[in-house]
């Protein structure tokens, strides 16, 4: 079963100049996004990707740029209530707070 | 306040030059089940942080491998009892009690403190190899190549789910495809159901107080008449905390507001005929629990493993103000009802 969500990858680049082929991003996505062919990534498939960021994180010369974040619902609500960016900021496991809603 | 390890450790390591480290058994007792239930109904999880630091699994020496995991229960759990039979270090990180990927989102499970943490235990004297296994799903909050610069040792990404482990270490950390993706099965979906109703208890607040109103206006002040409208209202919360996971897959449309108009919208008509509503009261149960299911539904984004955060953006900025308009067009219409009721009174 393959899920595919709207507006999938929008902000996920690759600079094939830049890629030395260390294949690092096919290693951590976790849905599949990238191939490899001729010793470079490839974006394989944009719509699969829900830019968690992995792969931008742990590309060693920044080939990757995506903008990342929590795709949650209650997340961008409370950024909106706040007037900040979304933020899962719930203080999850503190003593501060009980609520659980990430996690 | 911290979860009581003592059903999870058997005794300290004494051969090794550290002597305080506790080993951990691979099986969990009835009261890790017990508590993991507890967790994920959300009773008191803030206690059931692990002590971050180092554990030991079986007898490990200093060529064992290491495994890195998050100090929320669930998940040090979901570790510990694949690891039967198998000589291995654990390393906690201090991710405040959250799991894996959303510690990661959010950068505690870090690059910074996968480094602090190797170095706080002394790694680096107490193992003789150079290589710490991380869930995959850490991936996102770590910099395999800034670790690697920092501490010497090379991070290799394990697994997404820790019961593919053995199975990985058998094939000398050599990872199928199918280990590599994230699933949403059914039982995925389902297990997030706990929390789900759990957070939907303001609205059911709201629902027995609606139940109320329409109870009051139908004339009929009889318990069972007062049941029956609870159970018309309160309905909508299942369907959206229950029916909307189970049934995710095979709505249309991609974004879950519209998923859940779509359910809702089909349960509200389905409620009408059933509990036999018309007119004003019909209208107004159509509005109200269809928004209703619909919210629910959208919010499910944040359970769900591939939701990103421009649609999610996308669907609350047009999504949210439909939904609230026709709740409120629901709430006018109950009030309408009234106020002609209590003219005629």
């Amino acid at each position: 079963m393959e899920f595919r969500y709207i507006l999938a990858g929008q902000s996920l680049t690759l600079d094939t100049e830049k890629c030395i082929g260390c294949l690092m991003c096919c290693e951590v996505c976790p849905h599949n996004v990238f191939s490899f062919a001729e010793g470079k990534a490839r974006i394989a498939d944009r719509g699969r990707c829900m830019e968690c960021g992995a792969c931008a994180r742990n590309c060693p010369v920044s080939a990757l740029t995506v903008t990342s974040g929590v795709g949650c619902t209650a997340a961008v609500i409370g950024g909106l209530l706040k007037g900040g960016e979304p933020n899962c900021d719930c203080d999850c496991g503190t003593a501060k707070s009980k609520k659980v809603r990430c996690c | 306040m911290s979860f009581d390890l003592s059903n999870a450790v058997l005794r300290p390591l004494s051969n090794t030059k550290q002597q305080s480290i506790p080993v951990v058994s691979t099986k969990l007792s009835m009261r890790d089940i017990i508590d993991g239930w507890k967790v994920r109904w959300g009773f008191g999880r803030n206690r059931y942080l692990v002590k971050p630091g180092l554990y030991a699994c079986g007898n490990p020496t200093a060529s064992s491998m290491v495994l890195v995991s998050a100090n929320y229960k669930l998940s040090f759990d979901a570790l510990r009892k694949e690891l039967s039979g198998i000589d291995a270090w654990i390393l906690v990180l201090d991710t405040k009690g959250v799991n894996v990927w959303c510690a990661a989102g959010k950068g505690t499970f870090g690059t910074q403190e996968v480094i602090r943490q190797v170095k706080n235990v002394g790694l680096a004297s107490l193992v003789s190899h150079r290589t710490l296994i991380l869930p995959q799903l850490g991936a996102p909050g770590v910099a395999a190549h800034e670790v690697a610069k920092a501490t010497g040792f090379r991070v290799v990404y394990g697994p997404v789910r820790a019961k593919d482990i053995p199975a990985f270490l058998k094939a000398g950390m050599k990872k199928t495809d199918a280990m590599r993706r994230v699933e949403f099965r059914l039982a995925d979906r389902l297990a997030v159901v706990p929390v789900e109703l759990v957070h939907a208890w303001p609205f059911a607040v709201g629902a027995l107080l609606v139940s109320g109103l329409f109870w009051y206006l139908s004339g009929n002040l009889t318990p069972a008449a007062y049941f029956r409208y609870a159970a018309l209202f309160l309905s909508p919360l299942l369907v959206g905390s229950i029916f909307f996971p189970c049934l995710l897959p095979l709505l249309p449309f991609k974004a879950f507001a519209l998923k859940g108009c779509v359910l809702g919208s089909s349960w509200s008509l389905f409620a009408i005929g059933i509990f036999r509503l018309n007119g004003m009261e019909a209208a107004s149960y159509f509005l109200l629990s269809t928004s209703l299911i619909s919210f629910i539904s959208m919010n499910f984004t944040g359970s769900s493993t591939f939701t990103n955060l421009t649609g999610v953006k996308w669907e609350v900025k047009v999504g949210l103000p439909i939904m609230i308009t026709a709740a409120l067009a629901g709430i006018v219409i109950i009030a309408v009802r009234l106020s002609m009721f209590l003219m005629k009174g």
